[in-house]
Parts: C-alpha cells; structure tokens; sequence
C-alpha cells in the first residue's frame, strides 16, 4: 500500500515535535452488499474505502490524524497535524529501523467473494427467501442481506514495526415477519466467520431462512414475557453476549485505568462462580472476531480473563499497555482509519462445564429458558447490564412450556457472574456480532455452552 | 465554498449515459476532537473525510456504489460499478430518482464561519475545563470517564439527471462529559452535553451541571419491587422512545408490512393530547437541514394530530409506491447508503407545564432518567417495548428516593394511547427527535 521509505519518512516527520512514538495505520477496504426484499433483489451495492491514520503518542497525549491522500505528501500532512497534536511531548524519539514482521492469519480463505460473479451472490437471496417463505402461511414478509468484505491493513511504527494482514468476512443474515391474530413477530438468524464464499458450503442459507421463520412463527403463539426476578437458563450457542456484557467490557483495561469499571483492583480475587473460565481469543480461526494481528499491529492471543472464577487479567491495548510497562494482549482495534485504536473484544466465551444440558433444565423448577439472546449494552461503572431475548420459553416444572413475546433482562455483571449456579458440557460458538464503543463497531464472536443463572430479571409485561 | 464538490457531481452526471438515471452524492466534512483526562489532553484527533454515492436507474433497476475518495478515476469506477450492479436488481416500476416537485427550499443557515476559525489552543482549553469543572462540582463525584469538545462542518452536493441540484454546509459543534460519583463504595454513572452550531452557542455548565446531578442523585439507588406504575420520562428519554415511534410511520415500513400502524390512517391511535410533526426545516432541530436525502426540500409534516394517524413519512420510492408524494424524509447515512423512508426531526407538540408541576399531577410513581438497551428489548415490528432504566422515586408529587436495575416494559401501541401528560420544556437534543418530559400511565417496573 505504501513504500517502506515514504513509512519511514511519514514516522520520522510526525516526531518532530517532540513526540515518543509515532505509528501509521493504513487500510484499504472493499465490499459488497446484497439486499433482498419484499420479494424482490432490491440493490446491489459495492465500495472501496482506503486512507491512512498517524498517530503520535507524546506523554499522555495522543495526537491523530488520517488522510484519504495516500500519496508521500498526504501522509506527511497527516503526521505533521498529528505531531502538532501531541507538542506538549518532550521526547523527540528516532525511528528504529523498520524491519517487516510476518503475520500468521488464523483462517485460510479458500474462495475470495471478490472472484465469486454478483449473479450467485444475489441467488442465494432468492433461495433464502424460498426457504423462508415455504415455512408457513403465516410468513408475510422477508428481507435477506448478504456481505462480503476485505480489508487490508498495514501497520508501521518508530519502534520498528511493519506488519500487515489481509482479513476477508462473509456474512449472511435473514429476518422474517410472521402475521396472525395476535399481530406481528420477527425472527431473524445470521451466519458470519472471517473466511470467503466458502461459508456457504458449510452453511446452506435454507437453514438460516427456515429458523429465523420458525422463530418468527413460533413467537405468533406467545404470551407477554413475566417480570421479575427468576431463574434463567441460557441454550448453547445463544447467550455469550451475556458475559460480553456481564464482564467483558468491564476488564477492558482503558475503562479500568479510569476508574469506570466494577472490576477495577479485582485481578486474583474470585470474581465469579467457580464455574466460569472466560477467555478472550482472537486466534479461533474463521470465527467472526478473529485476525492476524490487532489494529496495532499486535499478534491475535487467546487470553484467559477468568479462570475457575478468579479474575486472572484485563485486555489491553498499545496505550495502556505502555503505560502500565506491561505486554499488550492483541486486543488493541478500531473501526477504520478514521478511529483511534481503543481496548476491544474479540472473540469471548466461557469453556465448558460438566452438566448435562438437559439436566440443567429439568432441574429449573420455574423460570424461563432463553434460545437466543438479541443484543445487549452495559454500564461498566455500575456493572448494570441489559440483554434482550429473540427466542424464548417458560420453564415450568423442569419443563420447556410456552414461547414468550421478546423483551429485556436486567443485572448487575459481579453479581451474575457468581450466581453461575450450572453449566453444561455442549459448548456452541454463536451468531456474529458487532460490538459499539465510543462510537466505533468491531466484529466479535462469542460463545457458550447451556448454562442456567439462579436469578436475574425478566422485563416483562405479565405478572 | 461548496463550488468544488457541485463541480465533481455535475461532472458525474455529464457523464450518464441515454437511457439511464445517475444520482451523485457528494460529501467532504472536517472534525476536531479533544479529549481531556487527568488536567492534559489524551487525545486530539483531526481529520477530513470525503466520498461519493452514485445511484444509477436502468428502467426498473437500480444499482449502487460508492467510494472514500474524490479522484476523477474512481469516480468513473465508482458510476461504473453502480451501473454493473443495477442489472442485477428485480424489476420494480417504482423505482426511481426524486424529481423536483416545486416545494420551495426554506432559507435557513446552518452555517457559522467562526467556528472555522477558533484555534486549536481554545478547543484544549475548553475540554480541560469542562473536566475540572466537572470534578469541583460536587465532593462525591470521583472521576471523569470522559470530558470531550468536538466540533465539525461538512459540505455536501446531491445532483441527478432529473433536475436535483442542492447543495448545502453546516457546522456544529459540542461539549460532553460522563462523571463517576461515589458513596458507600458504589459508583453511578451521569453525562451531560451542550450542543451548537459555534462555540457561542456552547454552555459548558449546563454539561457540568447535568453530569452531576445525574450521577450523584442516583447514588444510593435500591432496585424497586415490579409493580404497574405511572412513568415520567425525562426529555431524554423521550427523545429515544419517540425516536422509536418514528420508525414505525416510515412509509417503507408501512409498504413492506412491518408497521404496527399500517392499517391504521384516520383512526385514534394515541391520547388526545399527542400531536407529533416531523420537521427538518425547523433551524433549532439538530438534524435540521434545508433538503433532504435526495436533494428536495424539507418540510413539516403533522404524523399525528390530536391523537389521530394522520400521515406517515415518505421518499421518492415509497411516495411512488404508495401513490402520493414525497413528505422530503429521504434519509441516507452518509455517502456510503441509499436514501431510505425515515423521519429526520420529531418533535411532540409541548403542553403547560415544567416537570415539577407534572410531578405534582402524577402524585406517586417513577421518573425515569436513563434508559439502556432500547435496541434489544424493543421490537418496532410486533410493538413490543422493554428498556433497562434507572430513575427516581415520586413520592407525594415529588422526587424521591433513587432506583437502578429495573425495566419498564408495555407496548408502543399502548404506550402513545397511555400518554397522559406532555411537558413544555422542550429541549432540542443532539437526535432526530426533540425531548420533552412525557408522562405515560400503566406501565410495568419490572424489579425485586
């Protein structure tokens, strides 16, 4: 993308005034939107995006600018605006030589959507609205999207560093509206890992259309969810947002430094039931968070942050890795150019328990059983979180009853972590999400396996 | 100042071919954002961001493409790739570009040059300020998560084949904090913002104030028993639940069938006392512009009157579709989107008291001053409504103790027939829709 002499050059220029450590972050993005609707392939749309970032750390103070002028004279723009950013510095580093480091890509892209034609692209809409419209009568709309995206980074910095990595996802999603005589439901199901057009051999759109119809039609029979506190399992594969939001974004380290986290001065202390080992791990390959290296250009790591309930590390980033002398932990990412890296997730799961699933039911006397979780936000001070539910049931008697109309759940993370009272033996990656921070989205993946939490509240409407 | 980007679309509209429609949006804006932390600065960031969006029809196709930069070569692949997409589209006899329709553009300027001007050194100083201010504020308050300026202008051109020229420039910019207060070893969160097109619209204290109050009022906080209660909504939280309510009378969701309100024009959908218009030609909303998505002029359009269904939001397409004409509600985000059926500043026609007074009238139940999760519990299709939220006790018409950790759940329907107050302190918010205290009867706190 850009010549090792003009990096050099740019890194040099931005130190100038004074800063410690510069770094330039360039990236070149591509994709393809295709969506169906109401029947019909509605558009196709495609976009190039590329630019660069300058960053230049000087003290405590980061300056940032970017540029869409990859040209020399653009970049040195960049780094002077970025290096007048953080004047306040009185370092004035050199650039160490910069010497290029190999990245090792957790996934193999054996088909690049780039060489698929837009023609097979666009029929597997077709064949999903199909799928998603022979699942029953009372299936009266459905809107399908694929996407396919390829962003190429480069990172280069005073320190030496220069390392790229080429990341191509492939994403799949379908919502369906079902009508009858109680009104509307939706279902919606997606499917997203960081490799190509071979997704879909591995994962035949008719099986995302039919579920998400099912969880549309399924919903036309359910009752208002109840309120209060009660017991609440969670199905394989349908819950990691739970402890994404329950814990991870409380052991980013940039929220701890500030004070802004209930787990902040907590490490080696038991945080959670003895139950829980959470790992944060960039490195699973073809899943939706993982990379070669982060935004920084740090190697992917799997990180364990929770082990046997014991709160064992943060997740960090250059910043704050820097400033606390420790390693980073590939953890450091951003949206685009246009962002300055901050301390983000990856791909965050709980490993499995011991339980049969099953048994995990059986043995909730009354609760509700939840298949699949929608999205969620937190309060990291407060450690309060929400997380909605798309596909849920009454557990009445040990037994999975009636299918209840969507809403939110409410806790408070600490307090839920060591309510973790089963977990079960079915471990089950689930849907890709996008994580929002500051304003910026990442990709990231979770997962777990059937787990129950003896109390948390349900946001009903019904008694 | 917008010379040269009218110059690029005009250029790409020369070059459409016979027989076919080209749309050209183009877009150049300027941030600066300061962030302070500790009495330094954390980070200063600058930039300047361009791009293009180019539609092309092909008789009943339409295809799109856009690209992150204003080079004259990929432009040209830019209208190409458009054009190579659209033969991939279904059919459909209503697509096409708006056509000017005659509504005069409103003369409103959005514009302030002396936010150009300001130096780097004043925007430091204000965000260090903004972060001392905060932390004298109040004794319990321990911390600040962050304390920000932020200021940007932006240009943009939309031109087509079919007559569309508009061209327009804004500029805004705003102070925002989030505070930590403690006691007892337990923190609560509150923010606090001011918003303006130039740095004399900015009242720093009334970021510094909110912030704080917000977050050592709930300090304290218990989680309350579930129970059916009368609900006050701060303007906030009013801003984000009409916001919602707006997407439900988006034409296009009216057409494709994911409307609560589809069927429902002419009828009472709401309390009397709810009257909601859409107006982005109103110069104090924040999202306020002169034309909209596809270059026609903004316009006030009453949603709901008196209780009564009486419009939904339209674009070019769904107007065509639903055989009326455009409302000017083409919304796009940004260069890199097609415009889509969306309302662009809401607003609730405002009622004779303060939130004190409102307070009085509803005797006991919760104010609520914060919700979280809106994206997750709420579903604008089938109508069901559950937010996390936080807020305070009404005791005797009063505030009372503070409240975490609950939900407040009902349904949208329900929820605009059980409006039973709006306030007058309309406050307009850095949102498609104005804020207001709201006062909404039988609504289920779902806690202990």
């Amino acid at each position: 993308m850009i010549e090792e002499a003009v990096l050099g050059r740019v890194l040099s220029a931005a130190l100038v005034g004074g800063g410690e450590f510069s770094e330039v972050f360039a990236e070149d993005r591509r994709g393809t939107t295709a969506v169906f609707d109401d029947g019909r392939i509605e558009q196709l749309s495609s976009g190039r995006d590329r630019g660069a970032g300058v960053r230049v750390i000087a003290g405590d103070t980061t300056g940032y600018a970017h540029t869409s002028d990859l040209s020399e004279a653009g970049l040195l723009a960049a780094a002077e605006a970025a290096g007048a950013a953080a004047r306040h510095g009185g370092g004035g580093a050199n650039v160490v030589a910069l010497e290029r480091r190999p990245t090792t890509h957790p996934s193999t892209v054996e088909v690049l959507p780039d060489d698929v034609p837009k023609a097979r692209k666009v029929e597997l809409l077709r064949r999903a609205d199909d799928a998603a419209r022979s699942a029953g009568g009372a299936v009266s709309q459905v809107s399908a999207r694929y996407g396919d995206s390829r962003r190429r980074i480069l990172v280069a910095n005073s320190d030496g560093l220069l390392t790229s990595d080429d990341q191509v996802r492939t994403l799949f999603s379908v919502g369906v509206v079902a009508t009858g005589d109680t009104g509307m439901q939706t279902g919606r199901q997606s499917v997203g890992h960081t490799i190509g057009f071979e997704l879909f051999d591995r994962y035949p759109v008719e099986d995302l259309a039919e579920r998400a119809a099912r969880r549309a039609v399924t919903k036309l029979a359910a009752r208002p969810a109840p309120s209060g506190e009660m017991p609440v399992v969670i199905g394989a594969g349908g819950g990691g947002v739970l402890f994404h939001e329950a814990c991870g974004h409380g052991l980013e380290a940039d929220l701890v430094a500030k004070g802004a986290s209930v787990y902040r001065d907590r490490v080696g202390e038991q945080v959670a039931s003895p139950l829980v080992t959470l790992v944060d791990d960039g490195t699973v390959a073809d899943e939706w968070g993982c990379f070669g290296i982060d935004d920084e250009g740090s190697p992917a790591r799997r990180n364990v942050l929770i082990e046997d309930g014991v709160l064992t590390d943060y997740m960090w980033d250059h910043t704050r890795a820097r400033r606390e002398g420790r390693p980073r932990s590939g953890n450091g990412r951003r949206q685009s150019y246009q962002h300055l890296p901050m301390v983000r997730m990856t791909n965050t799961f709980l490993l499995n328990g011991t339980d049969d699933p099953d048994d995990i039911v059986a043995g909730t006397d009354q609760g509700i059983y939840v298949a699949q979780l929608g999205g969620g936000s937190v309060n990291t001070a407060t450690g309060d979180f929400v997380f909605g539910m798309w596909e849920a049931y009454l557990i009445e008697d040990g037994e999975i009853t009636e299918p209840l109309r969507e809403g939110n759940l409410i806790g408070n993370g600490p307090a839920v972590l060591l309510d973790i009272e089963a977990l079960g033996d079915d471990f089950a990656m689930g849907s890709p999400g996008t994580c929002g921070k500051d304003g910026q989205g990442v990709p990231v993946g979770d997962g777990v396996p059937t787990l129950r939490v003896r109390s948390l509240t349900v946001g009903g409407t019904a008694a | 100042m917008s010379g040269d980007l009218g110059d690029v679309a005009d250029r790409v509209v020369g070059w459409a071919r016979d027989g076919e429609a080209v749309e050209i949006v183009v877009g150049r804006s300027r941030h600066t954002e300061v962030r302070a932390y500790r009495g330094d600065v954390e980070s200063l960031s600058a930039a300047e961001s361009m791009g293009v969006g180019i539609r092309v029809v092909q008789g009943d196709r339409q295809g799109f493409a856009y690209a992150g930069t204003l080079d004259d070569e990929v432009l040209a692949e830019t209208l190409a790739d458009a054009r190579d997409n659209a033969a991939f589209a279904t059919p459909d006899p209503h697509v096409g570009l708006a056509e000017p329709d005659g509504v005069a553009v409103p003369d409103i300027d959005l514009f302030r040059p002396s936010l150009l001007a300001v130096p780097t050194d004043r925007k430091v100083a204000l965000a260090l300020e903004l972060e001392a201010a905060v932390l004298a504020a109040d004794p319990r308050i321990t911390g600040v998560e962050s304390a920000e300026f932020v200021d940007a202008s932006g240009e943009s051109c939309v031109a087509s084949t079919t007559g569309i020229r508009s061209e327009s420039a804004s500029t805004a910019c705003y102070v925002s904090v989030s505070c930590l207060a403690e006691a007892d070893g337990v923190t609560q969160t509150g923010f606090g913002f001011s918003v303006g097109r130039e740095l004399d619209d900015l009242v720093p204290a009334d970021a510094v104030d909110d912030a704080a109050r917000r977050a050592t009022r709930l300090l304290g906080a218990t989680k309350p028993a579930s129970t059916r209660t009368t609900v006050v909504l701060d303007p906030y939280v009013t801003a984000q639940v009409i916001g919602v309510i707006g997407s439900t009378l988006s034409g296009e969701a009216v057409l494709k069938g994911r409307s609560p309100f589809a069927d429902r024009l002419g009828d009472e959908v709401a309390a009397s006392i709810v009257t909601l218009v859409d107006d982005a030609s109103n110069p104090l909303a924040y999202t306020a512009s002169a034309t909209d998505g596809e270059g026609l002029a903004s316009r006030r359009t009453p949603l709901i009157v008196d209780g009564v269904l009486r419009s939904f939001v339209h674009d070019s397409y769904s107007a065509r579709r639903a055989g009326t004409v455009s409302t000017g509600n083409a919304v796009r985000g940004g260069f890199k989107s097609t415009p889509g059926a969306g309302c662009r500043a809401l607003a609730l026609e405002p009622g004779d008291l303060d939130q004190a007074a409102l307070l009085r009238d509803v005797g006991d139940g919760v104010l609520i001053s914060s919700v979280i999760g809106l994206h997750s519990g709420v579903n604008p299709v089938s109508g069901d409504f559950s937010t996390g939220a936080e807020g305070l006790r009404i005791v005797d018409g009063v505030e009372g103790a503070p409240l975490r950790e609950f939900t407040i759940a009902s349904t949208l329907p329900r929820m605009l027939r059980d409006v039973a107050a709006v306030g007058a302190d309309v406050d307009w918010l850095p949102m498609r829709a104005a804020g207001v205290s709201l006062v909404i009867r039988d609504v289920t706190i779902s806690g202990t």
